[in-house]
């Protein structure tokens, strides 16, 4: 995987810096986005954006990270998701972070399961063999009625949010809902990585067989990376079906969506915490950006046919460009930005 | 096991063996630019729906079958170098997941492209070859699978003798050998890639074709490359015996599977039984059947 070393955090020292942004983010976030955002923006676009950031950030620890490339990613989504509408349904009143977490736990077994293969296989074999996981997670639960309490086609529906006894079905609860459980767990992310097991995770990545060399229990890293890694991707995928959608089925979490996922996290930038949200942020404002400029220049002419594979064009050729031009990804982008904006101003 | 099971299993296996040369043959193609330039190419399901969408397109339109494939082929070519020049060459010395990524990308493209230009609906494609089944000892075989796997061993002959006794073959082999010390002694990297992938977009066509006359040519032909995979995991990345014999266990094993154990588990198990066979035998041989053993460096 082709990216740079990371630049280490100053251990010790409290930088002050790097909480300053996310820490105004998140004011902005809870404070002032509730107040002025409309329900279009809250279903549509922050809703499908705090899920989406979510997976990616999972699949980044794992693919980012570690160096274990995933094509499955959206069957540890459905795992999760069907997991916790099975726990919610079949244990009475469990409250819904326990759910969360569950869920979590559920799609963290699947996800050790699928990665045990990494232990043998490497690279492309291992990407092939995670493609098992996509197809096999969607074919039982579709054919097993058990997962969706029997509904014919496998369909799910969100069950009431309620945490502590405050409803959160409203689009601006659902929107609060989704947003402490990414920064929770954003900001959990942030600790592992800086933490002795996220430098395990870079040394597999970086050369495995110098990490087995130092000592790195390149096994267990390894499988820890695939079952933590599905743990958060499991949790995007209950806030993608409970917060997001509220009605979903097998065939939503398909190959397209794990695609999906990975695509955010190479355009937004491997090995980041920020990549996953400038991606996904890309991924889910771009579509609605192309189909408002198309029917703005063709008016009627652009049909959902053309537009749908217009769209496939030109995100593919983004990707192609963008790892061309720039591997890291838009968040490098914003750093060469942000240095040469800080040398006009006369700093270092 | 009475006789007329044991005629139905020789039946069942056949099939699973002959409908496993079309997966070997959209595998081939795989096989040909991994061994050459160390590419994953993802694009060649997208490549096989294009070149297959091509040609329906132009015989619809009026064309005579040999123009047709003529010109499909012509387009191709151009599509192998245009990869080359747009993509492969501004990626060189770029990790290989990388490169497997950019092919992801161009697969999107591609899909996009065929369908932008030649609509979505489902294309009927007639290659003049009936799908009647015949009788061999009681046991029934189809005759369009016989001829696909007539053509597939001709294309496999063809590119082995291609690779072995021509020029051009040689230096296909030289650079997959090693790609340093066949620019040292002076083979030009970009032509031969843009050849490799000319090569690879033949081998599109015609298992697109193929797959095309099975299954009418629409976006779904894309998705053949998803039963490529196992088999190229199985076989070894690297190898066209590999992609062969891959081909017709996973072909067999799927078709066995779903007689055999569908039932037991509800049926519809041939979407992911490939891979879990798959990776049953990687467990045991890491880099496939005929796949280069593995030397590790640090």
């Amino acid at each position: 995987m082709s990216v740079h070393a990371l630049p280490l955090p100053l251990s010790g020292t409290l930088d002050r810096r790097r909480f300053a942004w996310p820490a105004a983010l998140l004011v902005v976030a809870y404070f002032v986005v509730p107040l002025v955002a409309t329900s279009y923006l809250l279903e549509a676009i922050l809703l499908p954006f705090l899920a989406l950031s979510l997976a990616a950030l999972g699949l980044n620890l794992l693919t980012g990270y570690c160096g274990q490339l995933s094509l499955g990613s959206a069957a540890f989504m459905a795992a999760g998701a069907f997991a916790a509408y099975n726990f919610n349904l079949r244990i009475d009143g469990l409250p819904l972070p326990v759910t969360l977490v569950l869920a979590g736990l559920t799609a963290a077994a699947v996800g050790t399961v699928f990665g045990l293969p990494s232990l043998r296989l490497k690279g492309f074999y291992l990407a092939v063999s995670t493609l098992a996981a996509q197809f096999f997670v969607q074919w039982a639960l579709t054919k097993f009625g058990w997962f969706s309490n029997d509904n014919p086609s496998g369909v799910i529906d969100a069950p009431k949010l309620l945490v502590a006894g405050l409803a959160f079905d409203t689009a601006t609860g659902r929107y609060l809902l989704a947003l402490t459980v990414v920064a929770i767990v954003t900001a959990l992310t942030v600790r592992l990585v800086n933490s002795p097991t996220g430098r395990n995770f870079i040394a597999v990545r970086d050369n495995e067989t110098a990490a087995r060399v130092i000592g790195v229990p390149v096994l267990r890293t390894k499988l820890l990376a695939f079952a933590i890694s599905s743990f958060i991707i499991g949790v995007a995928g209950v806030l993608w079906a409970f917060t997001y959608l509220r009605t979903v089925e097998p065939a939503g979490f398909n190959l397209d969506r794990s695609f999906q996922i990975l695509f955010i996290i190479i355009i937004g930038g491997l090995a980041t915490i920020r990549g996953a949200f400038i991606g996904a942020a890309f991924f889910v404002v771009f579509p609605l950006i192309l189909s408002r400029a198309g029917s703005f220049a063709f008016g009627g002419l652009f049909d959902s046919g053309v537009l749908d594979m217009s769209q496939r064009i030109v995100i593919g050729a983004l990707i192609i460009l963008l790892l061309i031009l720039e591997p890291r990804g838009i968040s490098a982008l914003f750093d060469r930005v942000a240095a040469r904006l800080g040398r006009l101003r006369g700093r270092p | 096991m009475e006789w007329y099971d044991f005629l139905f299993f020789i039946e069942v296996l056949v099939g699973g063996l002959l409908s496993g040369v079309m997966y070997s043959l959209v595998a081939i193609g795989f096989v040909l630019i991994y061994k050459t330039s160390g590419v994953l190419n993802f694009a060649q399901g997208a490549m096989l729906l294009f070149a297959a969408l091509t040609f329906v397109s132009l015989v619809e339109r009026g064309i005579p079958f040999a123009l047709a494939l003529a010109i499909t082929l012509l387009i191709m070519v151009a599509l192998g170098f245009a990869i080359e020049r747009t993509v492969l060459r501004p990626l060189v010395n770029r990790s290989p997941m990388t490169l497997f990524m950019a092919t992801l990308g161009l697969s999107y493209i591609i899909e996009g492209a065929a369908q932008l230009l030649w609509g979505t609906q489902v294309h009927g494609l007639d290659l003049g070859i009936d799908d009647t089944p015949f009788e061999v000892y009681g046991v029934f075989i189809s005759k369009f699978d016989l001829v696909a796997a007539g053509l597939a061993a001709a294309m496999v002959g063809g590119l082995s003798a291609f690779f072995h006794w021509t020029r051009i073959g040689l230096a296909f082999r030289a650079v997959a050998d090693d790609q340093f010390a066949a620019l040292a002694v002076g083979l030009r990297l970009n032509r031969i890639w843009g050849t490799v992938w000319t090569a690879a977009g033949f081998v599109a066509l015609v298992a697109g074709l193929l797959w095309g006359a099975r299954l009418g040519v629409q976006f779904s032909l894309s998705l053949v490359v998803l039963k490529a995979l196992p088999v190229l995991v199985l076989g070894g990345f690297d190898s066209i015996l590999g992609a062969i014999v891959g081909g017709l266990i996973v072909g067999a094993g799927e078709k066995l599977a779903e007689v055999y154990l569908g039932p037991f588990v509800g049926g519809g198990i041939e979407g992911w039984f490939a891979y879990a066979l798959a990776l049953a035998f990687l467990l045991v041989r890491p880099g496939g059947l005929f796949g280069k053993k593995l030397v590790e460096r640090v």
